[in-house]
């Protein structure tokens, strides 16, 4: 039962616009950094593009999704009619004046910070602003997921909550507890002296503020995509969930496991001790736990839905899967995707192998298969469920939603291997221009011009999108009928309090970051003498 | 059940996660705050808490480490936002008083003859910085130092303002424009070196890097060399001597030369 079809709508659409101009910034990024193109000699507009792209991609664009898509989980899945209707919309026009008055100061080349900040690099007051209304737009979703799931358990008392909105809380939760570091990095430490009020940072505590959030938010960013795969993929090739059990143990696993492991972001900083980078390694090795439960799981309601085709043996199945529908499709790019970046990820989580990739092209190619490849092609692939459902028509295109679905995966691989491997012969990230004419560096024109090649494949992926979508805004009217979700091979009638509540989790993942956090910040905070001063940017 | 039946060890599922999550911190704790400390040959620690509050980074004094001698001192200038905003006409004028003695070398009008750097129209805190450095000794001149050390506060702070007020004019001897070399346009990133002008004025300027338009050729030459040899070290925390020494001598005459011909007019209007 979708009722509030507008809000939905307007966050899907909203999200899908600025993804579309953030991609063009990312296809021009890589183009103008690469042999084919020709340098600007300005690198602050490389800059002012980089955190154009950084913010829309890294907060407001997939926050936005996990928005509209949490609303629809909302309304389907507890078949309830959204409550909060005004306060969602406030959230919603909260991000978009956030949005606009963190752009106009990049724009203007007054807060070229890139995405993560970078302090001691102080931008205009206005950028953190934006972003800090972005952030308290979210929260007002993240307080309605928990209300109308608190009036749905008091009208079915006892009752097994359904697993998407059980997976769609978690990681509201995990958001809500996740965004509070770089609030307090922004609220602490850069505001006061993007304010004016101070004129000296203590860079190496933002640092680990900041790592607080980078990794969980990581999490917060694969939810829509996870919870795609449990409940909306089986649904849509026919199949059912192979375990509902797994499901919630896996989600609850990346509430307890995704917050104590950020310091992996920070192992080549020497303000962290090496005993707690240590810990922060070998939490995120767990974090390996809840995605290999994903996968089997998933593989095997896969399965169901072949053999239920009537696919035979040992791998005969897999030819009788609905390779047409572009669900399938989206599907198995996003685990081929998720395969080759979670074994890059390995090498990113070991103290040791991390150095020598640390800073290089290798970390960007790794998050842009990850998240742009594995997370963002679901993201695709949710909008076109979903899409008949809010707009009451249907979606003709199916021949082009394939050739989407492929582009995009295409121009992923060709733009991340080769990022990759320069990555592995060290050319450092966030560098606005490389001269390919020095023979330290002429090897890696080829590879970089591959990549280029790459992204404008994926930007002409992106704008087919964006026309199948606005194309299914004018299709002829159907009915769609009701959103439903997965079932289960055993659909669940009563589940155990613990996997149908999310409190004992949340403790433990506020505990866990307790001890994970707690005596590094205070450690940093009560040091003297660690502050240096702020770098302005664009200041006189 | 309720959540009051949830957080207790009569709970199987409470027990098992938490135990499980307990227990692994503990294992991970213990290894790392002690047993991998221990396992680097290479470090000695005193005694368990010696090592467990080294891997927690708690900052310690380093045993016998001998800081290096500092045989010149460094740039301590200080510059807050007040030091050098809207000055009056009077300080201005107190300036141009001052600015008399300055006039042999740098030229009446603030332009030289005589290949001394023209401060017509320079950045007020770079001119600042550098009769500061000249009289707290931290950048030498056989010539500049003598005339700074006797100089206040205050008379820094009205030069720097007098010269920040009068108006670029073209250099003394104007030669062709030559066109702009690749060090100057790109820098030469795989060297660490970003472009000339992300400092110096015409793509962005940061704080005490002067624009260089028009200004002497042997001086600037000069100047670099300097840097390079480290024989001149005011730059702080050496952002000019690590760019100086990563450039090739053909690289430092051919910025000299640019620079020197080109009209001062042309610095982007970023004061
Ligand atoms: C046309 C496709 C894309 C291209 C060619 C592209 C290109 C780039 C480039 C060149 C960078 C800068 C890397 C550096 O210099 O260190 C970058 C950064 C980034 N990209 Fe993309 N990108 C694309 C799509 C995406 C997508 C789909 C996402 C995620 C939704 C994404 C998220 C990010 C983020 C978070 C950063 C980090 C910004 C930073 O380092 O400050 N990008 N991208
Ligand atoms: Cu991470």
């Amino acid at each position: 039962m979708l009722v509030n079809r507008k809000l939905i709508l307007a966050h899907f659409w909203l999200a899908f616009a600025v993804f579309g101009i953030a991609l063009t910034l990312g296809a021009w990024q890589m183009f103008i950094r690469s042999p084919i193109g020709t340098w600007l000699s300005n690198p602050e507009l490389y800059y002012r593009s980089l955190t154009a792209h950084g913010t829309v991609m890294g907060y407001v664009f997939p926050t936005l999704v996990a928005m509209g898509f949490g609303y629809a989980i909302s309304e389907s899945a507890l078949e309830q009619r959204l409550i909060g209707v005004r306060w969602a919309w406030t959230g919603f026009w909260l991000i978009v004046i956030g949005s606009v008055m963190a752009v106009i100061p990049i724009a203007l080349g007054r807060a070229s910070v890139l995405y993560t900040f970078y302090p001691p690099l102080i931008g205009n007051l206005f950028y953190y602003l934006g972003v800090v209304l972005v952030v308290v737009g979210s929260w007002i979703w993240v307080a309605l997921m928990s209300i109308n799931l608190r009036v749905w358990r008091k009208a079915h008392p006892g009752a097994a909550v359904p697993l998407a909105m059980f997976a769609n809380v978690a990681g509201s939760y995990l958001w809500a507890w996740t965004a509070v570091g770089a609030a307090l990095e922004l609220l602490l430490q850069i505001i006061p002296v993007a304010a004016g009020l101070k004129n000296t940072i203590d860079a190496g505590l933002a640092r680990v503020f900041f790592s607080w959030t980078l990794h969980a938010i990581v999490y917060f960013w694969l939810m829509p995509t996870y919870i795609a795969y449990y409940t909306i993929v089986p649904r849509a090739i026919g199949g059912r969930v192979y375990s509902d059990t797994m499901a919630r143990i896996s989600f609850i696993l990346f509430l307890v496991v995704a917050m104590p492991i950020g310091m992996h972001h920070t192992f080549a900083d020497p303000q962290v001790g090496a005993g707690f980078k240590f810990i922060h390694s070998a939490f995120t090795a767990l974090v390996a736990l809840p995605t290999l439960l994903t996968v089997f799981t998933i593989c095997a309601s896969v399965e169901i839905a072949a053999r239920l085709r009537g696919g035979r043996g040992l791998f005969g199945w897999i030819g009788a899967l609905p390779w047409d529908n572009p669900m399938m499709l989206a599907l198995a790019f996003s685990f081929i995707m998720l395969g080759f970046g979670g074994a890059g990820g390995l090498i990113n989580m070991s103290y040791q192998l991390d150095a020598s990739i640390h800073n290089t092209q290798w970390i960007t190619g790794h998050f842009h298969l990850i998240f742009g490849g594995a997370i963002v092609i679901m993201y695709f692939a949710i909008a076109y469920d979903l899409w008949p459902h809010l707009t009451g028509r249907e979606l003709i295109d199916i021949r082009l939603i394939r050739t989407q679905l492929w582009l995009w995966f295409i121009g992923m691989i060709v733009t991340t291997f080769p990022w990759h491997w320069v990555g592995i012969l060290g050319m450092p990230r966030r560098m606005a221009y490389f001269d390919f004419g020095d023979p330290a560096i002429a090897p890696q024109a080829l590879s970089v011009t591959f990549s280029a090649i790459g992204g404008f494949v994926l930007l002409a992926s992106g704008i087919m999108f964006i026309v199948i979508l606005a194309r299914g805004m004018r299709a002829p009217q159907i009915d769609a009928g009701a959103y439903r979700f997965a079932l289960a091979v055993h659909q669940p009638t009563t589940v155990p309090v613990a996997l149908n509540t999310h409190a004992l989790w949340v403790a433990l993942m506020i505990a866990l970051t307790i001890t994970n956090y707690g005596y590094p910040i205070l450690n940093l905070a009560t040091t003297a003498g660690t502050s240096v001063p702020a770098v302005y940017v664009g200041a006189q | 059940m309720s959540t009051r039946d949830l957080f207790t060890f009569s709970n199987r599922h409470f027990t098992i996660g938490v135990g499980i999550t307990a227990a692994i911190l503990v294992v991970t704790a213990i290894a790392g705050f002690v047993v991998l400390p221990f396992a680097q040959p290479w470090v000695r620690f005193a005694n368990v808490w010696d090592a467990i509050c080294s891997a927690a980074g708690v900052a310690q004094r380093a045993a016998n480490v001998t800081t290096p001698d500092q045989p010149k001192r460094l740039s301590e200038v200080v510059l807050t936002s007040r030091t050098l905003s809207r000055p009056s006409q009077e300080a201005i004028g107190r300036g141009a008083t001052l600015a008399q003695r300055c006039a042999i070398c740098h030229g009446p009008t603030g332009i030289s003859r005589a290949d001394s750097p023209n401060l017509a129209g320079q950045y007020a805190a770079v001119i600042y910085k550098e009769l500061h450095d000249f009289r707290s000794g931290a950048r030498a001149n056989a010539v500049m130092s003598p005339f700074a050390v006797n100089l206040t506060d205050e008379e820094i702070a009205d030069l720097s303002n007098y010269y920040a007020y009068l108006p670029r004019l073209p250099a003394y001897h104007p030669t062709p424009q030559l066109p702009k070399p690749n060090i100057v346009i790109y820098g030469a990133p795989m060297r660490g070196i970003a472009p000339c002008g992300s400092c110096h004025g015409s793509l962005d300027n940061k704080t005490g890097s002067p624009w260089l338009e028009g200004q002497s050729e042997a001086y600037m030459k000069a100047q670099l060399q300097a840097f390079a040899s480290s024989e001149r070290r005011n730059d702080i925390s050496q952002q000019m001597r690590n760019i100086a020494r990563a450039m090739t001598s053909q690289e430092i005459e051919a910025a000299a030369a640019y620079y020197a011909s080109q009209p001062p007019d042309i610095v982007k209007a970023v004061d």
